[in-house]
This record gives C-alpha cells, structure tokens and sequence, in this order.
C-alpha cells in the first residue's frame, strides 16, 4: 500500500463527505482527490520523476494539502517546509534534498528571489496566485513558472497517474533540527508512515465520524498526521494556521464540533490562561499531547476542564513519529509517565552496552518497529549513530538518544535529553543553528545559546553574547538580526551581554554555568 | 494608565511597541492596515505578548472573547480596539 490511497481510498468509500474545513472553505475527499490528481500530473509534465524531492512551501491550506497527495501520486517525495523559512535556509533544503520542483505561494516569492540563482537543481516552482509578474525574472534563471491554481482545474487531469512506487520507496523527508546546527532531513518510506498512522488510529480509536483541528504546522510531524490520520480513516480535518488567537480557535472547535483536539505544552499553558468553565464542548472526545511532557499541573487543570474528555500523554519523535502513549485511564495513576510502545512496536531502555536494563534503571530509550525511519538524507555518520542493530541479524533499530527509566509495569519516565537541542514550544531548536547565525553579525566575540525555563514555552532560548571593544550593536540588532534569519520560533527571546563568557577546563563555552548563574552586564 | 484625552497617541504608543518588540526598531517594515500575523510581524506567542502590553500600558482588561484578529491584527485594529475600551471606562 501507498500513502496516497489514504485519500484515494477516502474519497472512493466517502466522495461527498468534507475532508477538509480551512477557513470558511469546505472539501469533500473526491474534489480533494480530484486536485491532487491534477496537480501530479502537472508535475509529471514538469519533468517530476519517480524518487525526486518536491518541496512544499505553503501556510497550512487546502493548497497544501492537495500539493502533499500529489506529490506523492507523482511518485515523489514531499519535503513540507515551515512558511516562516528564510531564503538562507530555503536555499540549503533545496540544494541539500536537490529537490527538482517546488510548490510555494505568490507571498513566498519574496524569500526564493534571494535564492533563485543558487538553486542549480530547483527545475519548476508552481505559484498559488498570480504568476504573470514573476515569469520573467523566474525564467531568466532558467526555472519553468507554474500557475497552481490553472493545474488544479484542468478537468482533462482528474484521473490518477500510474503508480510507479512500492511501499518501501520514500515517502517523505520531514527536516528537523540537528545537533550540528545544520537541520537533517528524516528519510521515511510510505511503509513506515503507514504503520506509524495505522498504530496511532488504533490507540486514538479515531472512527470515520471523528473531526480533528490542526492549528500546528503541516511541517511539524505532529501537524502533518492530523490530516494524513484523518484521511486514513475518513474523517475531516479543520486546518487552522495558528494557535495565536485561542479565542477563535475554541469558536472553530464548538462551531465544528470538533472531537479531537491535538495539542503541544505551550498551547495548554494558553488554553489554560482562559476562563474555559465559560464554553461547552460537547462533542470533544479527546485531547492529545505531544513534543514535551506535559507539567502534572496542566494535566489537572485540563481534567478540570475537561472533564469528560481523555487526555493522551504522548512522547515522540521525528525519526519514528510516534514513540509512546499513556492510556488516558492510567492519567491519574502516572501522571508524569509517556506511557508504553504503541501497538505494532517494541521500545525499551538500554545501558551504554546495548543492554535491555531492568526497572528503575535510566538508559537510552531504543525504538522498535516498522515505523522507524530508513535514516537522515546523505548523513551515514548521523544515521550509523542513531540506526544501530538490532535482535535480528541486518536489523536495526533506533536509539532515541533520551534517556529514559521504566516503572515494574513498564511504563515509561523521561529523564534527559543526551544533546544540547532546546524544546520550545514543542519544537525542537539546535543552538548550534542559532549560534551560527548570530555569529555572522559583525562585532560579535562569543555567543552562547540555551534554554531558560518558560512557563509558555517550556524552554525559551536565550543568546549570551560577548562584543568585541569597538563594537556599537545593541540588543534589538541582534534579535533583528536573528529573525531575518531564522524561522519564527528560533528568535531568541531574551539577549544578554556579558564580559566573558564561563569556560570549561578544555576551554569550550560553559553552557551549565550559563544556565545555573546568570550575570547580566 | 492613559486618559481619553491623549488616545490621539494610541496609534503611536502601539506602532513603537510593535517595532521595538516584534521588528526590533525597523519601523519601515510596519504599515498600519496590514495584519500582523500573515506579514509575519508577529508570531503566536506575540499576540500574547501584545495583549500583556495593551492590559499594562493602559490599564485595560482584554476578555477572552476580545482576543481576535478583528481587534488585535493590525496597528489600525488595535489603535480602534484601545480606543473603544477606553471610551468604555471613562
């Protein structure tokens, strides 16, 4: 089986049902399946071949969808980008995947003009909205302008291409951030997100009837199976862009009659703020939870609030998606445990050997099962330390790189992470990434990144400079600097500037004593 | 806390804590009509941030039902938004 038929298999058994609400839009599956069929055909025409990375750089919306099953219709492998990506970084994904076509909204031409001429692979860009002014200077780099909205109507096209995949050609590459400062894209085949969706569903016990509301990025894994879930088993997405007004979106959740609602920390701790004893939700069946541990705290306001509403505790990862949950009734015994193995999928703690450790013994977290990635795209050093063998001879299996302790039931307890990436409002953050940037700011001697506890962010990133004597840039320099540069939830928060910075014995910046005695100058 | 009679500021005092906060002083990025969130001045986390601002600096109560793009999403919406609220308690 392939992905696409998720939806393909949708809208044959519920053609006229709403796959999708976003905004005051609504889509049934066949126009959804429909559109897709059109637009991998466009790409097909394009030069799009069985294998090639398409890169999809779009706001969460309908056009995004459509563009994430055609791709894969294509034969093709669909990278979804952040919308708030800078050019540098566009750049980089594109060349580091050698992605051959790419799909992006006329407001994002802004960021690839900066990059069009160093993008030796990029062949097509197809534009939602008006292309007409672009085509000159897209062509003069050589590049072929596509009219999304043109191919999304072309009637001739609605019937699906030949499948030309199996289900262990790749499916996906999801870039998340890596302890190198440069972000890593996550090789996963069809198979792998199949069986990741197909075990979540099963513990969800999502049904046809169930409406889902995804206010998350469709670049954020945990965003993009809201509606690969949803499709899996006909039920209807409402694809919101943003969690930034709470209001509307408990507005959306009533009006829709929303029965699942997803959620990172950082949105409960907002959610929380409000007086929510105000709305009913009837129709709200679960809450789930994911990206970092929810505080025991914002576990027992929501139940508050939620009375008869389950919560799942889970705990993931881009590599395998889905790592573990807490079944809801277990909520009020573990509080502060992610739970067990999904089904279809083995995961214990083992010591610095290899070796599976009893209760109550921290290890590294090993993951299991046929949703494990196929590794990090061109990076074998990377992949070879997180892919290692596993019980069987040619196996391999994931090291998660937390560490973990498992209670007598087997129930899971996070203890640490073993690399320095900070998690900040559910998304995680290599310092290193930000530390690169703000070393290119000219004046700047040294420059620390790290994370500083935020009872909205979970962690908010804080940058500790040192300045070189002539130097004349102030803070506001910096920030502007780093939001030039860095997708939205990369900007620091807080800047410091101090005379020198701690070192350690061998000389590196002292991040610990950073974190534990800040001194501001 | 400001009185109603130098609201005429409201515009201004929003615009400088947008560009001091959100553009980090590049004031030429900010034009008064356009929303926040999809020129992405602001993030999600900033509407919160504006929300802090506009309840501190002028003593305003902004309800959950308030907190919507037709009153926070723009320097014209907020300047509007602040305006009213403070007519109300004067």
């Amino acid at each position: 089986m392939q992905l696409e038929e998720f939806l393909e298999n949708s809208a044959r058994t519920y053609p006229d049902k709403v796959a999708l609400v976003s905004g005051d839009q609504r889509f049934c599956y066949r126009q959804i399946d429909d559109e897709a069929n059109r637009v991998s055909h466009a790409l097909i025409r394009a030069g799009v071949e069985r294998g090639d990375r398409v890169v999809i750089f779009l706001p969460n919306s309908v056009e995004a969808v459509v563009s994430i099953f055609a791709v894969l219709k294509a034969g093709a492998v669909f990278v979804v980008i952040n919308p708030t990506t800078k050019a540098d970084k566009l750049a980089y994904v594109l060349n580091n995947c050698r992605a051959t076509a790419m799909i992006t909204a006329e407001g994002k031409l802004g960021s690839m003009s900066a990059c069009r001429d160093d993008t030796p692979y990029l062949r097509s860009i197809a534009v939602v909205g008006p292309i007409q002014p672009y085509i000159a200077e897209i062509e003069s780099a050589g590049k072929k302008l596509i009219s999304f909205d043109e191919i999304r109507t072309r009637v001739a096209d609605s019937q699906p291409p030949v499948k030309r995949c199996i289900d262990i050609d790749l499916a996906a590459l999801i870039y998340t951030s890596g302890s190198t400062g440069r972000p890593k894209g996550v090789m996963v085949t069809h198979l792998n997100v199949i069986s990741a969706a197909t075990s979540i569903t099963a513990y969800l016990d999502n049904v046809p009837d169930d409406i889902v509301i995804n206010v998350l990025p469709l670049a954020f894994d945990y965003g993009l199976y809201q509606l690969l879930m949803m499709f899996k088993v006909g039920g209807t997405l409402v694809l919101h862009d943003s969690f930034a007004y709470p209001y509307v979106v408990i507005e959306k959740i009533i009006q829709e009659g929303v029965t699942g609602l997803p959620i990172v920390p950082t949105i409960s701790a907002i959610l929380l703020q409000m007086n929510l004893a105000k709305y009913k939700f009837p129709k709200l069946r679960y809450i789930s939870n994911t990206a970092a541990a929810l505080p025991v705290e914002h576990i027992r306001k929501l139940r508050t609030a939620f009375p008869h509403v389950k919560i799942y505790s889970m705990y993931g990862l881009t590599e395998c998606k889905r790592v573990s949950y807490l079944p809801p009734d277990q909520i009020e015994t573990r509080p502060t445990s992610v739970g067990r193995g999904m089904p279809n999928e083995e995961v214990y703690v083992v010591d610095e050997l290899g070796q599976r450790v009893g209760p109550g013994v921290v290890g590294e977290l090993v993951i299991r099962g046929s949703n494990v990635m196929k590794g990090y795209w061109e990076l074998p050093e990377e992949t070879a330390n997180r892919l290692k063998p596993g019980p069987f001879p040619g196996e391999r299996v994931l090291y998660s790189g937390d560490l973990f302790r498992s209670d007598e039931e087997g129930y899971l307890y996070f203890v640490g992470r073993r690399d320095d990436i900070i998690k900040t409002r559910g998304e995680k953050v290599s310092p290193r990434e930000v530390e690169d940037v703000i070393y290119r700011l000219e004046g700047v001697g040294e420059v620390a990144v790290i994370g500083v506890a935020d009872p909205i962010l979970g962690s908010a990133i804080k940058a500790v400079l040192t300045l070189h004597s002539e130097a004349t840039i102030t803070k506001q320099d910096v920030l502007r600097h780093c939001s030039a540069n860095l997708e939205d939830f990369m900007v620091p928060k807080v800047v410091e500037f101090q005379t020198t910075l701690p070192k350690t014995e061998s000389g590196k910046i002292n991040k610990r004593a950073l974190t534990e005695v800040p001194q501001e100058v | 806390m400001q009185t109603l009679s130098n609201t005429m500021t409201v515009a201004d005092d929003i615009r400088q804590f947008v560009t001091d906060n959100f553009l980090f002083g590049k004031s030429a990025d900010l034009v008064d009509g356009e929303s926040l969130l999809d020129r992405g001045v602001i993030d999600s986390t900033g509407v919160l941030e504006l929300i802090q601002f506009i309840e501190d600096h002028y003593g305003i109560k902004v309800e959950d039902e308030e907190a919507i793009p037709q009153n926070l999403d723009s320097v014209t919406c907020l300047t509007n938004y602040v305006r009213t609220k403070l007519a109300a308690i004067a």
